[in-house]
C-alpha cells in the first residue's frame, strides 16, 4: 500500500474567511475513506481544494499526491495526475454532448486519442452497468438530467476515466435505494487495491454498501475524531453532537 | 515549452491559409475613386446593354446624394477616394478548374473549394476579386432548366430574367451602400430555377479578394420558382492587406409561391474589411426563405438579411452567429417585413464577443395592417468572454394589427466560472474548456451550417482561444 494522498495542516479560505483551520489526511491506495459531518461543517471544501476549486484560497499547509507537492497546481493538472471529483452539483453544458465530453476527458487524461467506435462499446457497456439508458450518451451534458441522473453521470465518468483518487460529494443525496445500490455496484467495481476512495456524506446510505476503512468526522473545519467503520454506526446512533464537545 | 511557441505564433497561424497573399498582377485597373469616367469604363469593359449602364449612372447619382445612414459603426476610416472600385484578374472564366491560372487555382485548392465539389455540391462559382473566374453546375441540373452563371453572362445571355427583377427588391435608394453597388457592380452569381425543380445538392459561390485596397461589389439574384426549392451557399474570405477592404455586394431572392430557399453564409473576410452587403428576398405564398449566416470576419460589418413575406402562409427563418473579436464591430441582425396573412418568423440569433470585439445585434421586425394571425419567435443570446469586450441588442418590432403572436427573449451573459472549473476537473485545459462552452454556445447554429463550415467555425473558435490565456 502505497501513500496516494497527503494533506499537512491544511488552512483553507474564501476571501477573508476561514473555513478549514489545519487539515491533516493521509490516504494509501487501496483503502476506502468516509468523511463524515453536518452541514457546512468544511466536507465539501475540503474535496474542492483537493481538485483545485480557485474559488477557494490555501493560507497555509501543502497537498501532496504520490509524493508531489500539488498546492500550486490548476485543476486540470490535478485530474491528468487521476484525481477525480464527483460533483454534488454537476453543471450542465448545452451544445456538448456526454459521450463527445467523457471521450475528450478521457483522451486528454490517458493521454490517448479515444477512437470513436471502441469508445462507443466501453461507454455502452459501463452506461448498462449503471442502468442509464443509452440515449443519455447522445444528449447534451446534464441538459434536462434529473438530480439522480447527474449523479450517475458523474459516475459513469468516474468508472471510465478510471481515477487514481476518486472523490465523491454526497453521490447518494437525490437517489432512490434502488439507484443507490447500482452506484454502490459500480463503485465496488470500480475499487481495486491501486486506487483509493474518499466519500463525504452526511446520510450513511452509501456507506452500508461501501464500508469504508477510515473515518473522519469533521466539525467546524476540523477533524475531531477518526477511526474505523465503527464510526459510522455510532453516528448513527447518536447523531453528531457527541463529537461537538471534542472541538 | 511547446505551449509557450504555440502563443507566441497564434496570430498568424489564426488565419494563415487565407492569409497567403498572391502576386498582385492585373490586365487592367480602374483609377482610385469613384468618378462617372470610372463607371463608363467598367460597363464598356464589360460590353454590357446601354439599360445596364444607364442604371450603374443613376445609382452613382443617388449615391453621391445620400448620407450614410447615422446609426452605423464608425467608418471613417473608410475612404471612397482611395478604394480601387474595380480590378480585373488576369484570366477568363474558365470551366475546368485545370484551366485557371496556377495562382488563383492555387487560392481556391488551399480554401478546399474544388474538392468540397466533387463531393457534395450541385454547382460551383468562385470568384477572384471583382470577376468570377470559375462556374461550372451539374448537366443533370442544366438540363432541368436550371441555371447558374456568373451575373456578367447573366446579363448577355438571360437579359429577358434578369432585367425584370435585377434592382427591383434592393433599389439604389435602399441607401448609401446599394447605391454604390449599383454603380460599380462586378461579379456575383445568377440561380435560376423553374417550376417544381428540386436542386438536391447546394449550390456554392466563393468570393476572395485578394487585391490590396479594392472593393469587391457582387451582384447575387436567385428566383426560385413556383414549387421549386434550392439551397444556396455563399462564401468569402480574403487576405489581410494594411489597407481598407470593401465588400458592398447586393442579394436579391425570389421565392415563388410555394418555393422554399435556403441560404447560408459563411463570411470570413480578412480583419481589415469593411463588409456592407445587403442581402434582401420577397416571398410568395406559402413560402418558405431560410437565412444561416455566420459572419467571423472583417473590421466593420453592417449585415442584417431583409425577408418580406408578401404572400399569406409564407414564412421566414434566420438563424445567425457572429464572432467579433480584437477590433471587430460587426453590427448584424435580420429585418423581416410581414404583409401576407399566417406568416410565420423565427429569429435565432447568438453572438459571442472576446478581446474587446464589439457585437451588435440590430433587427426590425415589422408586421404590415393586413398581415393577421402571424406568429413569431425571436431570440438573441450574447455570450461575452471579457471585461473589454462589448454586446449590444437593438431590436425594434413594429406591430400593426392585433391579430399577432410574437415572442422575444434576449439574454446576455458571461461563461460561468463553475462551468469551466467543472470542465477542467475533466482534464481540459482552461483555454480548451472555455472554447468547448463555447462551441456548444455556437452548436444549436452550427449544426445548422453546411459541414464544412461547421468544422471550419469550431476550427475558427479554438483558435481564438489558443494562447488567449495565461
Amino acid at each position: 500500500m502505497s501513500e496516494l494522498l497527503r494533506i499537512e495542516n491544511l488552512h483553507v479560505s474564501v476571501g477573508e474567511k476561514e473555513l478549514l483551520h489545519g487539515i491533516n489526511l493521509t490516504v494509501n491506495s487501496g483503502e476506502v475513506h468516509a468523511i463524515m459531518g453536518v452541514n457546512g461543517a468544511g466536507k465539501s471544501t475540503l474535496l474542492h481544494t483537493i481538485m483545485g476549486n480557485p474559488a477557494y484560497t490555501v493560507t497555509e499547509g501543502h497537498i501532496f499526491f504520490r509524493g508531489e507537492d500539488i498546492t500550486d497546481l490548476t485543476t486540470d493538472k490535478r485530474a491528468r495526475k487521476g484525481i477525480f471529483l464527483s460533483f454534488q452539483s454537476p453543471v450542465s453544458v448545452a451544445g456538448i454532448t456526454t459521450e463527445n465530453f467523457i471521450r475528450t476527458a478521457k483522451s486528454i487524461i490517458s493521454g490517448k486519442q479515444q477512437r470513436l467506435f471502441p469508445f462507443k462499446r466501453l461507454m455502452k457497456q459501463r452506461m448498462t452497468e449503471l442502468a442509464m439508458d443509452e440515449s443519455y450518451a447522445g444528449r447534451y451534458l446534464n441538459d434536462g438530467f434529473s438530480g439522480g441522473e447527474r449523479k450517475k453521470n458523474e459516475i459513469l465518468q468516474m468508472r471510465i476515466l478510471d481515477p487514481a483518487l476518486a472523490m465523491l460529494d454526497e453521490t447518494d443525496s437525490g437517489l432512490d435505494v434502488d439507484a443507490v445500490r447500482i452506484v454502490a455496484d459500480n463503485i465496488r467495481k470500480y475499487h481495486t487495491e491501486n486506487n483509493a476512495l474518499i466519500m463525504i456524506t452526511h446520510l450513511n446510505q452509501l456507506l452500508k454498501f461501501v464500508p469504508p476503512d477510515k473515518v473522519h468526522v469533521l466539525i467546524g473545519g476540523r477533524i475531531v475524531k477518526e477511526g474505523g467503520a465503527e464510526l459510522v454506526d455510532e453516528i448513527e446512533d447518536h447523531g453528531f453532537d457527541a463529537f461537538k464537545s471534542e472541538v | 515549452m511547446a505551449d509557450t511557441k504555440k502563443r507566441s505564433e497564434v496570430s498568424d497561424i489564426n488565419r494563415s491559409i487565407y492569409d497567403i497573399k498572391d502576386e498582385v498582377s492585373y490586365s487592367y485597373k480602374a483609377d482610385t475613386g469613384l468618378t462617372e469616367e470610372i463607371i463608363r469604363e467598367i460597363s464598356a469593359k464589360k460590353e454590357e446593354p446601354e439599360w445596364m449602364l444607364k442604371k450603374r449612372l443613376q445609382a452613382l447619382k443617388i449615391y453621391n446624394e445620400l448620407d450614410i445612414p447615422p446609426w452605423m459603426p464608425d467608418i471613417s476610416e473608410l475612404d471612397m477616394g482611395h478604394i480601387d472600385t474595380y480590378v480585373r484578374p488576369k484570366t477568363d472564366m474558365k470551366a475546368r478548374w485545370e484551366d485557371l491560372p496556377e495562382n488563383i487555382r492555387d487560392t481556391f485548392d488551399r480554401l478546399g473549394i474544388p474538392e468540397a465539389e466533387k463531393k457534395s455540391l450541385a454547382g460551383v462559382g468562385a470568384q477572384y476579386d471583382s470577376e468570377v473566374v470559375y462556374h461550372n453546375i451539374q448537366k443533370e441540373l442544366e438540363e432541368q432548366g436550371v441555371i447558374y452563371v456568373d451575373f456578367e453572362t447573366a446579363v448577355k445571355k438571360y437579359e429577358h430574367l434578369v432585367r425584370p427583377y435585377f434592382g427591383t427588391l434592393i433599389t439604389p435608394s435602399y441607401h448609401k451602400f446599394a447605391a454604390l453597388h449599383y454603380a460599380v457592380w462586378s461579379g456575383g452569381s445568377f440561380v435560376y430555377v423553374p417550376k417544381g425543380v428540386h436542386v438536391n445538392m447546394p449550390l456554392q459561390s466563393y468570393f476572395r479578394l485578394n487585391a490590396p485596397g479594392a472593393g469587391q461589389f457582387e451582384h447575387t439574384l436567385i428566383i426560385v420558382e413556383e414549387g421549386a426549392d434550392c439551397h444556396f451557399i455563399e462564401g468569402c474570405s480574403a487576405p489581410r492587406y494594411n489597407v481598407a477592404n470593401l465588400h458592398a455586394g447586393a442579394v436579391e431572392l425570389f421565392v415563388k409561391k410555394g418555393a422554399t430557399l435556403r441560404y447560408s453564409t459563411i463570411e470570413n473576410w480578412s480583419k481589415n474589411m469593411y463588409n456592407l452587403n445587403t442581402k434582401k428576398a420577397v416571398v410568395g405564398e406559402g413560402g418558405h426563405m431560410i437565412w444561416v449566416s455566420g459572419s467571423f470576419g472583417s473590421h466593420v460589418s453592417c449585415l442584417y438579411p431583409d425577408t418580406v413575406l408578401r404572400g399569406d402562409n409564407s414564412t421566414c427563418e434566420f438563424t445567425g452567429i457572429t464572432f467579433a473579436g480584437k477590433g471587430q464591430c460587426l453590427d448584424t441582425g435580420a429585418k423581416v417585413e410581414a404583409y401576407g396573412k399566417n406568416t410565420s418568423i423565427n429569429i435565432n440569433s447568438k453572438s459571442i464577443s472576446k478581446g474587446g470585439g464589439e457585437a451588435v445585434y440590430r433587427s426590425v421586425v415589422h408586421i404590415g395592417p393586413h398581415a393577421e394571425g402571424a406568429k413569431g419567435a425571436i431570440s438573441c443570446e450574447s455570450l461575452m468572454l471579457d471585461d473589454e469586450s462589448r454586446s449590444d441588442t437593438i431590436p425594434d418590432i413594429i406591430i400593426e394589427n392585433d391579430d399577432i403572436d410574437l415572442g422575444h427573449e434576449a439574454t446576455i451573459g458571461r461563461i460561468p466560472d463553475e462551468d469551466i472549473y467543472y470542465l477542467m476537473s475533466r482534464g481540459l485545459s482552461e483555454e480548451d474548456a472555455k472554447a468547448m462552452l463555447v462551441r456548444g454556445f455556437a452548436e444549436p447554429i452550427s449544426k445548422e451550417l453546411p459541414l464544412e463550415y461547421a468544422v471550419e467555425m469550431n476550427r475558427l473558435i479554438n483558435l481564438e482561444f489558443e494562447g488567449a490565456i495565461g
